[in-house]
């Protein structure tokens, strides 16, 4: 059974009197462990996707399975847990809290899944260490890298063990040379720990790093392919 | 599902990242539940001082005095009618049903003398009748009796501060002292009694037979002259009645006309009392209509910046819930910081009215009293305060769409 299944997902926004057509009939299938480049222009509909696939949004029509759970049919809590259990999202902007310790960041989805402190801490510091940040834990986010910081953010999004990684432009605000240890990382994570990791990017370079690339285009799904590697 | 505690750790987080806005937001709160505290303190130490002078000048009571209650119109010269005698007190006594004691006073400084010690005191010539009125017990001794009073007998009643200035640790009864060079033998001394409501010690006087004090310490041209009569009433219920009767029995005593203005004058001491209690009663619900503008103005307060706390923390408010915050726990979160805001102000507020009101009953010597139910009560009021202002503003931020709240900037 495929970790995710789309199928024929419409997401129609209003604007004033427009309608926008975010997405049209988008049907595909992820399995756990793949490693997903998104690509698309501005306006193609990707980041919709991502929010949809995030359960950050709600399709206007068709159905979306994650795990074999029909997502369409859950509310607000039931869409939080489900982010919290399965799901960690890797920002363009980093997205940490400002004047919170590295390991209280790391282990935040904890909070939300009720975990008691000294638990929580222990599964961050791990998560740390699988980013090579351990030395960090004790540190404020604006006393980081932006390589630094980002590596905290996928530490936050795999210290629940969720299956799945979604980043959004994870190396927009990245130098070349940190781009590349990120993405390196990403791979690591996907080999070593199975995560699946679907991640949207402009760059051909960055996209390359993925063993399946999926262009997007007003909406639809305009090419689907598996990266040959060499 | 987070929990309450870890609410109040990222609401203190918050809280100390903001400390000077954070302090002039509780300062509303600060001044309310400071004024709650120091209204209740200031209310009931004068409902307490109120009541320990009625307690200590002795309950139902009503007091004849000489000279007319109106100003104007005749004047008696000063002596020339001795308008209160002791027979008037002892026609009181026996002819006026509704009253229960009765005690004549006739009193003065005066200079009391005790081997080499001396001390000036008001010496008061009464009669049995003042110690059951005010409620005074003996400390050791005895009363003097109504033969003490018709034989006019040179014993007197010390009080404690008398006992102590002249006798030290010596026993005073059955030892002789001089009042104006007079001799009294003591025979009692009273129970201590403490301040009167107006600072004088109670305590700090010397009780004699009022016909001793009328023939040997203070004597007049007219035998038998009083200065004041002391009544007390059967009851709450007597006090009318009393009043009536002893004015009806005075005037035909003094064989006063219809049409005649009275010599003399009574007066209701509870009413007096009664209207003071009214003022302080006035007075606490003005006080209590400052501190609840003060909180609903420092509420209103808490709101503002907790609004302007959630549009600053919007984005971070989109990461919660990103990565798993439900609804519930964004408006835990943000309610608990309202809460936790007010309850510090209470705090602090609390502290400042304990601090004022304690500095105004040293600075005027009002009594004031803190009890822990004003305490308790303030507290909560400051955080009923916080969660009703706070639930708005947590509401506002539970309904945040995240990716939009991650989006904003």
């Amino acid at each position: 059974m495929a970790l995710i299944e789309v199928k024929g997902l419409n997401k129609v926004y209003k604007s004033g009197d427009v309608e926008v057509h975010a997405l049209r009939d988008v049907s595909l299938t992820i399995d756990l462990g793949a490693f997903i480049a998104v690509m698309g222009p501005s306006g193609s509909g990707k980041s919709t996707f991502m929010n949809m696939i995030g359960c950050l949004d709600q399709p206007t029509s068709g159905s979306y399975l994650l795990d074999g759970v029909d997502v369409g049919g859950l509310d607000g809590n039931e869409l939080a847990e489900i982010r919290n259990k399965k799901l960690g999202f890797i920002f363009q902007g980093f997205n940490l809290l400002p004047r919170t310790k590295l390991v209280e960041n790391v282990g935040l989805p904890m909070l939300y899944a009720g975990v008691g402190a000294q638990k929580r801490r222990q599964m961050a510091l791990k998560a740390l260490e699988a980013v090579g940040l351990s030395d960090k834990a004790g540190s404020y986010p604006n006393q980081l890298s932006g390589g630094q910081q980002q590596r905290a953010a996928i530490a936050r999004a795999l210290v629940n063990n969720a299956p799945i990684i979604l980043a959004d432009e994870p190396t927009g605000n990245l130098d070349t040379k940190t781009s590349y240890e990120i993405m390196k990382l990403f791979v690591r994570l996907n080999k070593d720990l199975n995560v699946t990791v679907i991640l949207v990017t402009h760059e051909p370079d960055i996209a390359a790093f993925a063993r399946r690339i999926i262009k997007f285009s007003d909406g639809r799904v305009t090419d689907d392919e598996e990266v040959k590697k060499t | 599902m987070i929990g309450i505690i870890p609410s109040f750790k990222i609401a203190s987080d918050a809280i100390r990242a903001n400390k000077m806005r954070s302090i002039l937001t509780m300062l509303g709160i600060i001044i309310g539940v400071g004024a709650v505290i120091i209204m209740l303190a200031v209310g009931s130490g004068a409902r307490k001082m109120l009541e320990d002078q009625i307690a200590s000048i002795g309950s139902n009571l009503l007091i004849v005095l000489p000279g007319a209650s109106t100003s104007g119109g005749m004047s008696h010269g000063m002596g020339s009618q001795p308008t209160l005698t002791l027979l008037d007190a002892e026609a009181v006594e026996k002819q006026c049903p509704a009253v229960l004691y009765v005690a004549p006073v006739l009193s003065g400084v005066a200079q009391v003398v005790y081997g080499n010690q001396n001390w000036s005191t008001m010496v008061t010539g009464t009669t049995r009748g003042m110690f059951d009125l005010r409620d005074w017990s003996l400390a050791s001794g005895r009363y003097f009796t109504g033969q003490d009073v018709r034989g006019a007998t040179k014993v007197c009643l010390l009080g404690k501060t008398v006992v102590e200035n002249l006798f030290g640790s010596i026993d005073p009864v059955g030892q002789v002292i001089r009042i104006q060079k007079v001799p009294f033998t003591v025979i009692g001394v009273l129970d201590e009694k403490g301040q009167s409501p107006s600072g004088q010690d109670q305590d700090d006087a010397i009780y004699v037979p009022v016909t001793t004090a009328q023939k040997k310490l203070f004597g007049t041209a007219f035998p038998g002259m009083i200065k004041v009569i002391l009544v007390s009433a059967k009851g709450a219920d007597y006090l009318e009645p009393a009043e009536k009767q002893i004015t009806e029995l005075l005037k035909q005593r003094h064989h006063i006309g219809p049409k005649q203005e009275n010599d003399f004058t009574v007066k209701n001491l509870t009413q007096i009392l009664g209207a003071a209690e009214k003022a302080a009663q006035i007075m606490s619900l003005l006080l209590g209509a400052i501190a609840s503008v003060s909180l609903i103005v420092g509420g209103i307060g808490i709101m503002n910046i907790m609004l302007v706390s959630v549009t600053e923390r919007t984005r971070e408010i989109g990461i919660r819930m990103a990565v798993g915050a439900r609804a519930w726990d964004i408006r835990l979160q943000f309610l608990i910081e309202a809460l936790t805001l007010s309850l510090l102000g209470g705090i602090m507020g609390i502290l400042m009215g304990v601090g004022v009101a304690k500095t105004i009953s040293t600075l005027s010597g009002w009594p004031t009293l803190i009890s822990p139910l004003s305490v308790l009560l303030a507290f909560s009021f400051s955080g009923v305060t916080g969660i009703f202002f706070g639930f708005y503003p947590a509401y506002k931020a539970s309904l945040l769409n995240p990716i939009s709240a991650l989006r904003y900037e």
